[in-house]
């Protein structure tokens, strides 16, 4: 998933006169914001070198005139630039949306980029997340490795493959809380009730089947009218709790598939078959 | 690493999450700007790595730097997931963890003058 972006260059180097300090710091918190990289060049220096191979926009208080368009002189890489002089930062914004619609570059994202990262350094291969991941994020690599294939296909702030790793292996660097945003793991964590959660209680249906246990309980002990009730009121008690606890949104929850689904889409995956035909 | 020696500097603004406290970031962006320091700001990291961008396989390749983001195990793996392991000279400032003068203790930033 590669697509060229616009880079903005923030340049102050020879040739150009420093912004104003806060002009400087409000441009680029607004660029960033707005979803635009942005190099920033100053010290004397003439050469940029932006990371990326898409289009460049140049934005400066240039001493002399600039053409509009040119090419990098090294990698041939489309560069436009821009006067910034006497714009403030939103008009400087206004240009840089104009260029960005006029290069064709690939839109700005929307999406909260939400999606499991995996600490190799720990993972084990054991195929958890795979078989638990209900969006078809993870899949298998020729050499029969886990890895995430399908980043933009997570469900966003469902942190439950992660709490299914058995290694604590898998980060969510957006998520509120350590060790799965990424801080250190520690021996606690490998410990803790409420990181580990054993999959054979969450997978193949057992809590559909406690549930299920539940509201046949209670029918024997209360009229038809009030067994539904309760059975209801148990059943959202008893997800309210799962998803309190482990912080997984009740909609994962109640799609969770049944062990047979699970464990014959893990053996096709560790076969090569690919996903599922259906 | 030395402060007076942060080599290349990246700095994340976690754009479209809320988990890097704002006035951190919005502090060492500050800092950063008002320092006269070349650096390379980027909206996200995380997107970045989900899509791929070259731009990250830059970075690890230009030798040293200093990445002011998130935690570094986090950073670590972003850069391994798209495909561009970070190199051992690379550090990693934690924006989520450290309060603003201890970033930019860490880059060799001046304290900021402030001014009415």
């Amino acid at each position: 998933m590669t697509a060229a972006t616009l880079r903005v260059v923030l340049y102050e180097g020879a040739g150009s006169r420093p912004l104003d300090a806060p002009v400087r710091a409000s441009a680029l918190r607004l660029l960033l914001e707005s979803g635009y990289g942005v190099t920033r060049v100053a010290g004397g220096a003439a050469a940029v070198r932006a990371p990326g191979a898409g289009p460049l926009a140049v934005l400066g208080r240039f001493e002399q005139a600039q053409p509009f368009a040119a090419e990098g002189q090294t990698d041939g890489r489309p560069v436009f630039f821009c006067n910034v002089e006497g714009l403030d930062p939103p008009a400087m914004l206004r240009g840089i949306d104009e260029l960005h619609a006029r290069a064709g570059t690939s839109p700005r994202t929307k999406w909260k980029p939400w999606f499991p990262v995996i600490d190799f350094s720990r993972c084990t291969n054991c195929m958890q997340c795979l078989t638990f991941c209900l969006f078809d994020v993870y899949g298998v690599s020729k050499d029969k490795k886990i890895e995430v294939q399908n980043p933009t296909n997570c469900k966003t702030d469902c942190p439950a493959c992660s709490r299914v790793c058995p290694e604590v292996a898998i980060l969510f660097p957006k998520y509120k809380g350590g060790p799965i945003n990424g801080d250190e793991v520690r021996d606690d964590d490998l410990h803790r009730e409420k990181m580990k959660v054993d999959i054979s209680a969450l997978l193949g249906g057992d809590i559909y089947a406690a549930l299920r246990q539940r509201s046949t309980d209670a029918r024997a002990r209360f009229s038809r009218e009030r067994d539904e009730k309760r059975a209801l009121d148990e059943r959202r008690k008893c997800l309210t709790k799962l998803q309190q606890a482990l912080d997984i949104p009740p909609e994962v929850l109640a799609a969770l598939p049944s062990r047979d689904q699970i464990e014959a889409k893990t053996a096709r995956l560790m076969s090569g078959g690919g996903e599922d035909p259906a | 690493m030395p402060a007076s020696s942060p080599g290349r500097i990246l700095y994340c603004h976690c754009a479209y999450a809320q988990v890097v406290p704002v006035e951190t970031k919005t502090a060492v962006l500050e800092q950063l700007s008002a320092s006269g320091v070349a650096f390379e700001a980027v909206p996200d990291l995380c997107e970045m790595s989900a899509r791929r961008d070259p731009g990250l396989a830059e970075i690890a390749s230009g030798g040293e730097a200093t990445i002011v983001a998130c935690y570094p195990r986090a950073v670590q793996w972003l850069f391994n997931a798209a495909g561009s392991p970070l190199p051992s000279e690379v550090t990693v400032l934690n924006m989520r963890a450290s309060a603003a003068p201890e970033v930019a203790a860490a880059l060799g930033l001046a304290p900021r003058v402030e001014t009415s």
